[in-house]
């Protein structure tokens, strides 16, 4: 999901680049307010380590492999600010050291991956941690949380496109969400499963079991109207579309069936790259809301799999 | 491992790229960049060839292997071109497609160049000297330090696992990567608590 260069024009990279320095800004000021002075190290190491992470391939079929993200991993484990920071020396190492993004679409990458991808998903894990305690409820949330925190991000990224005029938002959207859709199910799966093997190891992380102290809520709260201000600007000029009116869902409804049904098998956004197809956003949308429902009763299994209350079950069983 | 070769190997050369300040090559990689952004096409195609002479030139007084360039240019081809295929379903998609690619490909020549050319330490001190807040420069210094440890680390982590099984399905050699991601993490979490140790033994604060 890195933007290289020349797909983000100059009004679009300024725009981000602005709304990442502030996202970026106030990170660093809680790091700097609430933090103890010994989390400078931790998180140069948690960024080597993410990037560590992103190199080991998990192999999906086909002579194909998909690999972590992090930054729901980056904010389970170190709490969201830590995590935005974490992120943004992830991607700023990629760029300045490897070329894997561009340097004037860093704002915009940072924007996605790091403020929304950590501080969005944060926000979800929080919310659906709350309702789901226990090490069963924090595996479902992460998992959860992860994948909605992927597909937010490729949306964001397919609305910058889309103000720069690169990409059509008709192409663009249904093509990175949909794909992502998919690589989501992935970053779900190998987050909660690598969180499991963190708390097996008895290593204590931020807020192991309890639920979110209040402390993390002040936290998302203060990023969210730069949330907010990103996706008024980068999302929703071309939300417009959108269902509106009996009909369009009717339409929506046929063209949705056949692609909802198998969304891990093929990538669903095949059938909908055709320029001109008005409602594809819409159909995408719809598909969004299908699939979160769907990947949430995934989340659900997977935590049940993961936790550590069936794996300490399970020898006791045995023996 | 092959990243260390791609990413370390020429950066402590000598030529008279090498020697120029890194604020000077910073701000020129940033202009190149920015000139290949912002140039309208199908006017500019002029000065996009400009830009690719004088990148050319400097990649030439750099004396950086051509092989190398390429090497590292056809790694990161592919995303570039996987994200302009988007821009062919439009109208015109093909001029589109075509200076998005141009535009991409002469950016990236010009952020290998500083990069391969450029000790990343300086390039961290030019950073701060433009304002990038002390905590993200520490960050940012402590993350390239242990980069390679932590790559090595996980680089061995996952040979001594295959040296043990088999040959792991597909389920078990998730389950095994989870593992030692995890593994990795807790390990990286006690090294931090040893750096931090260490730092203040110096002085740090």
């Amino acid at each position: 999901m890195h933007i290289p260069d020349g797909f983000i024009d100059a009004k679009t990279a300024i725009a981000a680049a602005a709304l990442s320095a502030a996202g970026v800004g106030l990170a660093l000021r809680q790091a700097r307010r609430h933090m103890p002075r010994k989390n400078v190290p931790l998180m140069g190491l948690a960024a080597a380590f993410i990037f560590a992470a992103q190199m080991l391939n998990f192999p999906v079929g086909a002579g194909t492999s998909g690999h972590l993200i992090g930054a729901v991993l980056a904010s389970v484990l170190l709490g969201p600010a830590a995590a935005v920071i974490v992120m943004t020396a992830v991607l700023s190492v990629q760029c300045l050291l490897f070329a894997d993004g561009g340097v004037s679409a860093l704002g915009a990458n940072i924007f996605n991956m790091a403020v929304m991808g950590s501080i969005g998903g944060y926000g979800i894990y929080a919310a659906v941690h709350r309702f789901c305690g226990g090490a069963r409820g924090r595996l479902l949330a992460a998992a959860f949380a992860s994948w909605c925190s992927t597909v937010l991000a490729s949306i964001c990224c397919a609305g910058e496109l889309a103000c720069s005029g690169t990409v059509p938002w008709g192409a663009g959207f249904p093509a990175m969400a949909g794909v992502h859709m998919v690589i989501g199910l992935g970053e779900a799966l190998i987050t909660a499963m690598v969180i499991a093997a963190v708390d097996r190891s008895g290593f204590q992380t931020r807020e192991n079991d309890q639920a979110v102290p209040a402390g993390h809520y002040g936290e998302i709260l203060t990023f969210g109207p730069l949330i907010a201000l990103g996706l008024a600007l980068f999302v929703s000029p071309f939300a417009s579309p959108w269902p509106d009116g009996l009909e369009k869902v009717a339409a929506m409804l046929g063209f949705e069936h056949k692609a909802a049904a198998q969304p891990v098998l093929a990538s669903p956004f095949a059938d909908y790259r055709i320029p001109g197809v008005t409602s594809a956003p819409a159909a995408t949308a719809f598909a969004g809301a299908v699939g979160t429902v769907v990947v949430f009763l995934l989340s659900l299994l997977l935590a049940r799999t993961l936790s550590p209350v069936s794996a300490e079950r399970r020898p006791a069983a045995q023996g | 491992m092959v990243l260390h070769d791609l990413v370390d190997h020429y950066r402590r050369d000598d030529s008279p790229i090498h020697r120029l300040p890194t604020g000077l090559k910073f701000t020129a990689a940033l202009a190149v960049v920015a000139i290949a952004i912002a140039v309208p096409l199908p006017e500019g195609w002029f000065w996009l060839g400009l830009l690719t002479a004088f990148l050319m030139t400097a990649a030439g007084v750099s004396r950086l292997p051509p092989s190398f360039l390429a090497r590292r240019l056809l790694l990161l081809e592919p995303f570039v071109i996987g994200a302009a295929v988007l821009a062919l379903f439009r109208p015109h998609g093909l001029s589109v497609f075509m200076s998005l690619l141009a535009r991409s490909t002469l950016c990236l020549l010009a952020m290998i160049l500083l990069s391969a050319t450029t000790p990343f330490a300086s390039l961290l001190g030019t950073i701060r000297k433009i304002g990038v807040p002390e905590i993200l420069v520490s960050v940012l210094a402590l993350m390239y330090r242990y980069l390679f440890v932590m790559i090595d680390e996980a680089d061995r982590m996952r040979k001594a696992r295959s040296s043990r099984t088999f040959k792991a399905g597909r389920a078990r050699s998730w389950e095994s990567s989870a593992g030692v991601i995890g593994q990795l993490f807790v390990r990286s979490a006690g090294r931090a608590e040893r750096v931090c140790g260490a730092m203040r033994a110096r002085g740090w604060r």
